[in-house]
């Protein structure tokens, strides 16, 4: 039977209706869990680049809670020259928001890691060891995969700025199983050790194809994932950009000058 | 009236129930759903999470479309149908985000593409447009186990011969971490669900003739 115009315009109007309903619906009350997944999670990473807690093992949320916050401390310093800076929020900080808005960050040239714009004020990570003192500098990275940004951290031993301590993606929705592979433990252990910059000073730590072999033969390479070339290539990019001159050199620069 | 065991549903119901296990899989017979099939199979708990998502929406958008079926007018009427199934995607991506977190986010993309799984878009279209609630109901819970099925299967494999594990429990311990296997590569790139596809296609095959397409 053939409806009138009026009434499947209605219908659809309807549906529509019904199911905004729903979705919004859904996605406002689940909205304060996701958050604090999200944040959890991020500070699970942290903890994760920075050695404080295994591949795997299960912590409480308050767990996790309590260790981060005796042991890591968040800093933020000026992109642009590396200084700190106090006038940040830390517990509300973003860098996804700041990045997006005009009145807190900056455009950038076009780069590798195709950032567009960098936040005025960005925030590291400094992990305190038993003994309270400093030891590794944890730098927010961030580059193009294959379908995804990945969104990641590396961590710097503060002795010399140059060697990695760990490297982890927080973020990402590359091909489980190939480029999904960057969360693989075992690739990840293949960082520690390794040097970022070569001897002239540029960032020269690579993913390259095939394997690399050990720090001590290749300092400044890491084993590609099979099957995975643009994830590989973008872990590399998101390195050079964050690490080098237009990302964090300058506050590198800084902290190793004292 | 002695209840009778093989009474408690007629032969219709059981048929909507069972045929998609073996005599009419989703995946092995009809060949649809085949990428999520390929992508989230590398691992166990993905795949049964993923499972479970694909027949709830299945039974969400079934029974729905079923109740609105003498309503929807006819030329608008896979529209209505993809929205209701992208709601229903997108409100069990959320739920996944809030209470699965860590596997919502292995999932990655593959829990939205539900929204493209041909599954469920040909039940609705198929059967939920022609059927009553109920009947329909029973024909996505089918539907949902014959996929899930499949993908347990190979999920099975994937995990036990390429990470030598089973649900993260390490069963065959790697040459890499110290112990005597050497994890079969093609087993965790997407070919390797190929084959293992082709082999359960060829052996329901072989034992439901059948199925065996004649040209």
């Amino acid at each position: 039977m053939p409806r009138s115009n009026a009434y499947t315009v209605g219908f659809a109007a309807a549906i529509c209706l019904v199911c905004s309903i729903f979705v919004s619906g859904s996605a406002v009350a689940l909205k304060e869990r996701q958050d604090i997944n999200r944040t959890l999670d991020r500070q699970k990473k942290v903890l994760q680049v920075a050695g404080l807690m295994e591949e795997g093992e299960k912590l409480t949320p308050e767990q996790i809670q309590s260790t981060y916050d005796e042991r890591i401390v968040p800093k933020a310093i000026d992109m642009k020259t590396g200084a700190p800076v106090d006038d940040v929020d830390l517990a509300t900080y973003d860098m996804e928001k700041y990045s997006k808005d005009p009145d807190t960050s900056y455009a950038v040239e076009e780069n590798v890691a195709k950032v567009k714009r960098l936040p005025n004020d960005a925030l590291v990570y400094e992990v305190r060891n038993d003994s309270g003192g400093v030891d590794q500098v944890i730098i927010p990275i961030q580059g193009p995969g294959l379908w995804s940004t990945l969104m990641g951290y590396v961590a710097l031993s503060t002795d010399d700025h140059n060697t990695i301590k760990g490297l982890t993606f927080y973020k990402h929705a590359e091909t489980p199983g190939l480029g999904g592979e960057v969360d693989n433990p075992g690739w990840k252990a293949k960082w520690p050790g390794r040097k970022v910059f070569g001897p002239n000073g540029d960032v020269a730590i690579k993913v390259i194809k095939g394997a690399a072999g050990t720090t001590a033969e290749a300092p400044h390479a890491v084993d590609g994932l099979s099957g995975a070339t643009l994830t590989s290539n973008g872990v590399t990019k998101s390195l050079q950009f964050w690490l080098g001159d237009e990302g964090f050199g300058p506050y590198i620069a800084q902290a190793k000058g004292k | 009236m002695s209840p009778n065991p093989t009474g408690f549903m007629s032969k219709p119901q059981r048929e909507a129930l069972v045929d998609p296990l073996f005599n009419n899989n989703p995946i092995a017979l009809q060949v649809l759903g085949v990428c999520s099939a390929l992508a989230v199979t590398t691992k166990m708990e993905t795949a049964l999470v993923m499972s479970v998502a694909l027949t709830v929406v299945l039974i969400g958008s079934n029974v729905t479309i079923s109740l609105l079926r003498n309503h929807i007018p006819a030329s608008i009427r896979i529209v209505v149908q993809l929205t209701i199934i992208a709601s229903l995607v997108i409100i069990t991506d959320q739920v996944l985000q809030a209470f699965l977190f860590d596997i919502s986010k292995q999932l990655s993309v593959f829990v939205g593409l539900i929204i493209t799984n041909c599954i469920v878009m040909g039940r609705a279209e198929a059967y939920a447009m022609q059927n009553g609630p109920g009947m329909s109901f029973l024909d996505a819970v089918g539907n949902g186990a014959g996929y899930s099925l499949l993908l347990i299967v190979v999920a099975f494999f994937r995990e036990l011969f390429g990470s030598g594990k089973l649900m993260g429990v390490v069963l065959f311990p790697l040459v890499t971490e110290g112990g005597w296997y050497t994890p079969n590569g093609l087993m965790v790139l997407a070919p390797g669900a190929f084959f293992l596809i082709g082999f359960f296609i060829w052996g329901l095959r072989t034992w439901k003739p059948d199925q065996v397409e004649t040209h």
